[in-house]
């Protein structure tokens, strides 16, 4: 790490470009995977809410646990939340396509803090972009928590456990976690999208061109949130490796 | 495995630099308007005006400024926890 922050001093013009080009590609959020208000009828949108609520209350119940026994396990919730609204929000240019989208951020999440709490952080962070961000929805808030906070964040987490016991390093396994994980949100928006407005076709067939449509996008983007997933862990395991060694990683060590 | 490190630095700007070579209808609207809203509109159920819209001239600004304002006094308040002097404690 000391010797990328010497390579990046060593090269302000690359660092100020950089730095130009993320202020000119970030300048309004975007919310790709997102649903916004009254798309999904009522009752889909009930029915998402009812999905997600036991994930809650398992996520609620795990802070409440692990709060007593770590006192900074709040304060690293709130720093991965924060980290989550921010990734789920920045809109990432992809010049293949001419559209923006944003990576998750919940496989690196639930690396950190396990599945179950980062479906919370998902839907604090989701909450907080439809209640002062106008976008997402309170009506489908329910369906944004499962794509992002119970899909994403579970797929990325059995990604990743399920790689360490295969014997694979902490950064592939956290590079295929992200990737899975950006991929799998996108696939779950599509099939509540096509479970709620299939209308005469069938479901197969509009989750498929749902999905397609996501994919020119996605895809690259999905690389790239391999990428951070992996280099962010990376750097967790050589600076922070408490981080990586918390209760609900007990399965895989 | 030394140039791995690089990898996260050298894509970001490569692929932010690629961003003006000329897309099919490179619009760059996210796709929430592109695919989402695109297959809410022909199924009949466009989407509507959010509950509570802070998308109004200096509104949405506003809400950053607090939220930062907010979200720094909180950093303050909690920066022995957040940045400890001997790193964090294991429990």
């Amino acid at each position: 790490m000391r010797r990328m922050i010497d390579w990046l001093v060593r090269r302000p013009r690359v660092v100020a470009a950089t730095a130009a080009a993320l202020l000119l590609g970030t300048g309004s959020p975007a919310w790709a995977m997102h649903i916004s208000e009254g798309i999904l009828p009522p009752a889909w949108a009930g029915l998402w809410f009812a999905v997600a609520a036991p994930f809650l209350w398992l996520g609620l119940r795990e802070v409440r646990r692990r709060s007593g026994a770590s006192p900074n396990f709040k304060v690293l919730t709130g720093l991965v939340g924060a980290a989550v609204f921010v990734i789920s929000c920045m809109p990432i240019p992809v010049p293949f396509t001419g559209t923006c989208s944003h990576p998750c951020g919940t496989g690196l999440a639930a690396i950190i803090l396990g599945p179950a709490v980062t479906t919370v952080v998902a839907a604090i962070a989701l909450l907080l972009q439809a209640l002062f961000l106008a976008h997402g929805g309170l009506t489908t808030l329910g369906a944004n928590i499962v794509a992002l906070g119970v899909v994403g964040g579970y797929a990325g987490w059995l990604v990743y456990a399920g790689m360490r016991r295969m014997g694979f390093g902490v950064v592939v396994a956290a590079g295929a976690a992200g990737l899975i994980s950006d991929w799998a949100t996108y696939a779950a928006t599509s099939g509540e999208l096509a479970a709620a407005l299939h209308g005469g076709s069938s479901f197969a067939a509009t989750f498929s061109a749902i999905a397609l449509a996501f994919l020119p996008t996605q895809l690259p983007l999905g690389v790239l949130e391999a990428i951070v997933s992996g280099a962010a862990v990376r750097f967790l395991a050589v600076r922070r490796p408490e981080f990586l060694e918390q209760p609900h990683a007990a399965v895989v060590v | 495995m030394r140039g791995w490190r690089a990898l996260p630095l050298l894509t970001l700007p490569l692929w932010l630099a690629a961003a003006p070579i000329p897309a099919r209808a490179a619009t760059w609207d996210g796709v929430d308007k592109t695919v989402v809203e695109k297959f809410a509109h022909d199924a009949g159920r466009p989407p509507r005006e959010p509950l509570i819209n802070t998308d109004r001239g200096d509104l949405l600004l506003f809400v950053f400024l607090v939220a930062g304002a907010v979200g720094g006094f909180v950093a303050g308040y909690c920066y022995r926890a957040l940045f400890p002097p001997g790193g964090v404690k294991k429990a």
